[in-house]
C-alpha cells in the first residue's frame, strides 16, 4: 500500500504544480514509513518540504498556502502527533469555507498514518478518526485496499475540500499483484462491498476490513454468510449503500479499531436503525477497540478487534428468533 | 521600557542581538502624509466610538474597541501595497476598513449575521481571527506561496501582547524565519490580555526580543505616534518584498477602552494608569505636531470630523436595518458539494 501512495503522491505532483508537501522527514529520508520515498529528488525539496518539527505551524502554514490558491498535502509523522495541529484543524481548516461562505477554500490534505497493530510503543497506535468524524467541514477517508489507496488519495487532493486521509499503518506492507497502477480515481461517498454475504453484514472500514475478511472465511464453517462492506470515506457517509445491504441481510455488526463509546460505530448503529428498523432481525452490534487508551505493545492483541470477537458478536445477532 | 544588556561574547554570536528601538522617527513632518494620517486617525477613532454605540442599541452582539490604538491600525493598512495580503485579530476591524472593506461588511462578524462579512479575496484581508495567533501561520504560509509562485506580495499579521505567549505565534514566526517569507509580525502591546496585565505574560526585557531568537530583526516602537509605526512597518514590508524575509514589530500602545464592551476594565487597571495614556493619545499627539507645523487648521480639523460624522452615520444607517437572514445558508458552504447528509438535514427543514 505505501508504495501505492506514493505513487499517488507522484503522479499528483506530477499532474499539478500547484500540489506541495509538507511533513517531517518526509524529503531526504522518504517519511518514516517511506511514503515519500524518492519524490524530493525527483521534484524538489520545496515541493516535498520537511518543515520545523511543529504540527501546528505545518498544517497552520498549509492553511495559508491553500488560502493562496495552492493545493498542499500534509504528512502528520504519526497519529497522536497530529493532535498539536486539532487547533488548526478545527477552528480552520475545518471552517474556513463557511467562514467565508465559500470565498476562501482551503484544497488540502492530511495525511495520518493511523491505528494500532505493528508493536509501536505509546503514542503510535491511536484511531484517531472519531474526533475528525465529529468535525463538520472535514472529508474522512480510509483506503483498507491497495487500489483504494492510489484511487481515494488522488481524488483526496483533487477534492477542492480539506481531506483528513487515514492511512492504516498495518496495511502499509499490504501487496496486490494484480492492482495495476495508476488505478481507477474513486469518488467520495461510496461503499463497497468487499464479499457478498446473505445472513448478515460487517460494516468496517480501514485496518479492520482484513480481519472482517477474514472472519467471513471462518465464520462459513459455522454456517453463517457474513457479507464485508467497506466504507472507504466515513464522511461523507455512504447510507444508502449501507441501508440496502443490510436491509437485504437484516442483521449487522460494525467493526473498528476505534473505542466504540462515541465511536464511529456508534454513529453508524443509530443510522442504520434508525433507517433500516423494520428490516432489523437483531440490534446491530458493535466490535471495537475497547474504551482504554491505546494499550502497550505486548498486550495490544488483546484489545484489537479480531476474527474471535466478530464471531462471537455474530453469534450474538439473535438466530434463535428466526422464523 | 529597559533593554537588558547582552554580554558580549552572546552578541558577537548574533546577528542582530538585540530589537531596535525607534520610539520616535524625529523626521521632519510630511506635508502630505502626515494630515492624511490624522484624518484617517480622526475617522477611526469615530468608528470605534460609533461601533461601541451600537452594541448598546443591540446592533452588534459585541465590539473589542481599539480606542487608542488606532495609529497601530491605520498604519497596519497603509504599510501595504493593494497586491499584499492583511491578517486581522477580531481588534482590528479599523486595519480591515482602512484597507478599502465597507464598515458595515467589516463589522460582519461582531454583529453576527455571519462569520466574516467580506470576500477575504477582494481586497486582500484575511477573516477577523478569534483563537488567538492562530492567523499568524497562515500569514507565513501564504506569503510563502506567494514566493513559491514567485509573486511580489507581502502578508502582515497583527496580534496583541497576550497572543504572543500562544504556540501559534512561535511556530509562524519560527516557520517565516526559516523560509524567508515575505511576512511582517505586527504585535500590539497594549498592556493586557483582557485582564492580565503583560508582566504575567513574560519574562522577556521586550516582545520584540523574542525576534532575536528566531534569527528575525525585532523592532520596538511607539504604537502611539502614528508616523514612526508607519515608518517602521514601512521598513519591514520593504525588507520582506526584497528578500530579507520577516520581521516582527512590537508597538508599545494602550486598550483605552475595556478589553470589549462586555468587560469592566476598573477591577484590573488603575484610573490613573487610564489617565496617564490618555495624555499619550495617538490622535493628540499628532495633531499637536501637526499643528506645531503649521499642517493642522480648526478648519482642516472641523472638515476631519466631518468627514468622520459622515462615515459614522453611513454606519449607522446600514447596521440599523435588520440583515436578511436565510436559515438555508446554514448548509450552503460546509463543503463545495454538500454531502447526502447535509442535503438530507437541509430538506427537512
Ligand atoms: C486560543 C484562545 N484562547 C483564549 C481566547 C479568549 N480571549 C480572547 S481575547 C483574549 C485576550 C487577548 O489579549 P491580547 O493578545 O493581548 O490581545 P488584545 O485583546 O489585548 O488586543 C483572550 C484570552 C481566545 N480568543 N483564543
Ligand atoms: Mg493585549
Amino acid at each position: 500500500m505505501a508504495q501505492a501512495l506514493n505513487r499517488a503522491l507522484r503522479d499528483a505532483l506530477a499532474a499539478d504544480p500547484d500540489v506541495h508537501l509538507l511533513g517531517e522527514d518526509i524529503g531526504t529520508l522518504g517519511g518514516v514509513f517511506r511514503v515519500t520515498d524518492g519524490l524530493a529528488a525527483e521534484f524538489g525539496p520545496e515541493r516535498c518540504a520537511d518543515t520545523p518539527l511543529a504540527e501546528a505551524g505545518i498544517l497552520g502554514a498549509a492553511t495559508g498556502m491553500a488560502m493562496y490558491g495552492l493545493r498542499p498535502v500534509v504528512e502528520m509523522q504519526f497519529d497522536a502527533f497530529g493532535y498539536p495541529a486539532f487547533e488548526q484543524l478545527v477552528s480552520h481548516v475545518a471552517k474556513m469555507r463557511n467562514r467565508t461562505r465559500g470565498a476562501l477554500p482551503l484544497p488540502l490534505t492530511v495525511r495520518v498514518p493511523y491505528g494500532g497493530g505493528i508493536g509501536g510503543v505509546e503514542h503510535h497506535g491511536d484511531s484517531s478518526e472519531a474526533y475528525y468524524m465529529a468535525t463538520p467541514g472535514l472529508h474522512v477517508v480510509t483506503p483498507a485496499t491497495v487500489a483504494d489507496a492510489y484511487g481515494l488519495l488522488r481524488q483526496a487532493i483533487a477534492t477542492d475540500d480539506p481531506v483528513v486521509f487515514l492511512e492504516p499503518k498495518r496495511l502499509y506492507w499490504s501487496r496486490d499483484d494484480t492492482v495495476e497502477l495508476p488505478a481507477t480515481v474513486e469518488p467520495f461517498g461510496r461503499a463497497v462491498l468487499r464479499r457478498e454475504g446473505a445472513d448478515a453484514t460487517l460494516v468496517t472500514y480501514g485496518p479492520a476490513v482484513p480481519v472482517c475478511l477474514a472472519a467471513a472465511d471462518a465464520a462459513r464453517e459455522a454456517g453463517w454468510d457474513l457479507g464485508v462492506l467497506d466504507l472507504r470515506t466515513l464522511v461523507p457517509f455512504d447510507d444508502a449503500t449501507v441501508c440496502a445491504e443490510v436491509r437485504r441481510t437484516g442483521r449487522a455488526v460494525v467493526v473498528h479499531e476505534a473505542s466504540g463509546f462515541a465511536g464511529p460505530g456508534a454513529e453508524i448503529a443509530a443510522r442504520v436503525t434508525e433507517r433500516c428498523f423494520h428490516h432489523l432481525a437483531a440490534p446491530v452490534l458493535r466490535v471495537t477497540g475497547h474504551d482504554i487508551p491505546y494499550p502497550p505493545p505486548m498486550l495490544e492483541r488483546h484489545h484489537l478487534p479480531d476474527v474471535d470477537r466478530v464471531l462471537s458478536a455474530v453469534a450474538r445477532l439473535q438466530w434463535e428468533d428466526q422464523v | 521600557m529597559t533593554i537588558v544588556e547582552q554580554p558580549a561574547a552572546t552578541r558577537a554570536l548574533l546577528p542582530e542581538p538585540e530589537p531596535h528601538r525607534v520610539l520616535g522617527t524625529g523626521a521632519a513632518p510630511d506635508a502630505r502624509l502626515w494630515p492624511e494620517l490624522y484624518r484617517l486617525l480622526v475617522r477611526g477613532r469615530r468608528l470605534n466610538e460609533q461601533a461601541t454605540a451600537l452594541t448598546r442599541q443591540g446592533r452588534l452582539a459585541v465590539y473589542p474597541s481599539s480606542t487608542g490604538q488606532e495609529a497601530c491600525q491605520i498604519a497596519a493598512a497603509l504599510a501595504l501595497e493593494p497586491r499584499d495580503w492583511l491578517f486581522p485579530s477580531y481588534r482590528d476591524t479599523l486595519a480591515v476598513i482602512t484597507r478599502g472593506v465597507p464598515p458595515a461588511a467589516a463589522l460582519g462578524l461582531l454583529r453576527g449575521d455571519w462569520h466574516t462579512g467580506y470576500d477575504p479575496r477582494e481586497h486582500r484581508v484575511a477573516p477577523l481571527c478569534t483563537p488567538l495567533a492562530t492567523q499568524l501561520p497562515h500569514a507565513t504560509g501564504l506569503a510563502h506561496a506567494a514566493r513559491l509562485r514567485g509573486d511580489d506580495v507581502v502578508a502582515l499579521a497583527l496580534v496583541g501582547d497576550g497572543g504572543t505567549s500562544e504556540g501559534d505565534f512561535h511556530e509562524a514566526l519560527n516557520f517565516a524565519a526559516v523560509w524567508r517569507a515575505p511576512v511582517v509580525f505586527l504585535v500590539q502591546n497594549n498592556r493586557y490580555a483582557i485582564s492580565v496585565p503583560l508582566a504575567a505574560q513574560t519574562a522577556a526585557p521586550s516582545l520584540a526580543h523574542k525576534a532575536v531568537g528566531y534569527g528575525m530583526p525585532g523592532r520596538l516602537v511607539d504604537g502611539n505616534d502614528a508616523p514612526a509605526v508607519l515608518t517602521v512597518l514601512r521598513e519591514a514590508v520593504a525588507h520582506a518584498r526584497s528578500g530579507g524575509g520577516p520581521t516582527l514589530v512590537e508597538a508599545l500602545t494602550y486598550r483605552i477602552d475595556a478589553h470589549t464592551n462586555a468587560d469592566d476594565a476598573t477591577r484590573y487597571r488603575p484610573p490613573e494608569e487610564v489617565a496617564a495614556w490618555r495624555e499619550r493619545d495617538p490622535l493628540t499627539l499628532l495633531a499637536r505636531d501637526l499643528r506645531a507645523h503649521g499642517l493642522l487648521t480648526d478648519e482642516t480639523e472641523r472638515a476631519a470630523r466631518a468627514d468622520a460624522d459622515t462615515l459614522a452615520a453611513a454606519l449607522r444607517a446600514a447596521l440599523n436595518t435588520d440583515p436578511a437572514l436565510d436559515p438555508l445558508d446554514l448548509f450552503a458552504h460546509v463543503y463545495a458539494t454538500p454531502t447526502p447528509q447535509l442535503r438530507e438535514q437541509r430538506d427537512a427543514r
